[in-house]
């Protein structure tokens, strides 16, 4: 044999460059079979992360946003569809969807240190963090409201006057986007002091 | 077996007086808007009205009516922290929402002093303020406005 001539380091490279067929098969297959189940496990996990059961499992969430999120119109309505957190809060494609939550690891860190643990302590950040969410949803053009309500598909017939007003001009233009007038539509506002447009 | 008789006669003709007794002096022999339903008896919910999404203006009845609301306010807040009516009818606003502006009125305070921007007594739109429901009248009314608003 070849291999016996060269020494234990010899032998170990050869087995490395020159594996045999069957060895070959063996890496891929396993290789193939653990890519599934990571990626299958890692996306299965990804989604968990995305739901609203999972959102409300901290008491940071329950007892304070989503309670007033009930009472407002994307939680109750007449027809029953519902809109929950992560259709606002993650966007739907997957890469914005995996840089929110590379993001969102700041939002861990918080729970650990408790930043919002109390009620106190969440209205006195509520500002902070709803400005934080105002911006990113003005710089990305409500991409997670129109996921649902589509402009093109919009019907002014069937629409308010004070609506189609708006709609028919700032939003149709480009020079607004939704949040820059709907904001405080599912949780309760921070003080609007120096918010354009606000009072 | 007479005696037991007496008293089951007595027992509930004193029951049948007690009983109604009670339901007249709930009624008091009135009948209101509520109908004839006794005041510890629920009687049937009228449906809610809905209010209209959008309408014309509202004429004014009397001299000083507060302007009615022509359109919903559902979810519209008015408190510490924002008040979503003055983020149309504000004089900062009005113009680009065509909104009706707020009257001058409501910059002052009650000592009489003019302030730049609504005092807090006017702050509570929906004190005065308020939207009008599709309903009928529940008792007949015939109010007439002033010659100058009635014309």
């Amino acid at each position: 044999m070849a291999n016996q001539n060269k020494g234990l380091i010899g032998r170990y490279w050869s087995l490395l460059t020159n594996p045999t067929r069957i060895a070959m098969g063996i890496i891929l297959a396993l290789g193939f079979v653990a890519g599934i189940v990571f990626w299958g496990g890692f996306n299965t996990a990804l989604e968990i992360t995305n739901t609203e059961e999972f959102c409300i499992s901290c008491h940071e969430m329950e007892a304070n946003v989503y309670q007033e999120y009930r009472e407002t119109i994307h939680y109750s309505n007449r027809s029953g569809v519902r809109a929950t957190c992560p259709d606002c809060h993650v966007p739907k494609d997957w890469t914005h969807k995996i840089i929110r939550k590379i993001a969102a690891s700041k939002e861990v860190w918080g729970k650990i240190t408790g930043l919002i643990d109390t009620r106190e302590k969440f209205v006195e950040h509520r500002k902070s963090m709803a400005l934080r969410e105002w911006k990113r949803m003005k710089e990305n053009d409500s991409r997670e409201c129109r996921n649902c309500h589509n402009f093109e598909s919009m019907d002014f017939s069937e629409q308010g006057r004070r609506s189609v007003t708006m709609h028919s001009t700032a939003l149709a233009s480009g020079e607004k986007t939704c949040i820059d007038c709907h904001k405080g539509i599912a949780h309760e506002l921070p003080d609007m002091e120096g918010v354009e447009g606000w009072h | 077996m007479k005696k037991r008789l007496t008293i089951v006669a007595f027992v509930s003709l004193l029951t049948s007086i007690i009983a109604t007794n009670v339901a007249w002096a709930d009624m008091g022999g009135v009948q209101s808007l509520r109908g004839l339903e006794e005041l510890d008896a629920n009687n049937t919910a009228d449906s809610l009205k809905r209010v209209p999404r959008d309408r014309e203006t509202f004429e004014r009845d009397y001299l000083h009516q507060p302007p009615l609301i022509p359109h919903q306010i559902r979810g519209y807040k008015v408190d510490l922290n924002s008040n979503k009516c003055l983020s149309c009818h504000s004089w900062q606003n009005y113009k680009k929402t065509g909104a009706t502006k707020v009257s001058m009125t409501h910059f002052e305070t009650r000592d009489g002093q003019q302030l730049s921007d609504v005092s807090p007594r006017r702050y509570f739109c929906n004190q005065c303020h308020v939207p009008q429901a599709d309903a009928k009248p529940l008792v007949d009314n015939n109010f007439n406005s002033v010659k100058p608003l009635a014309d």
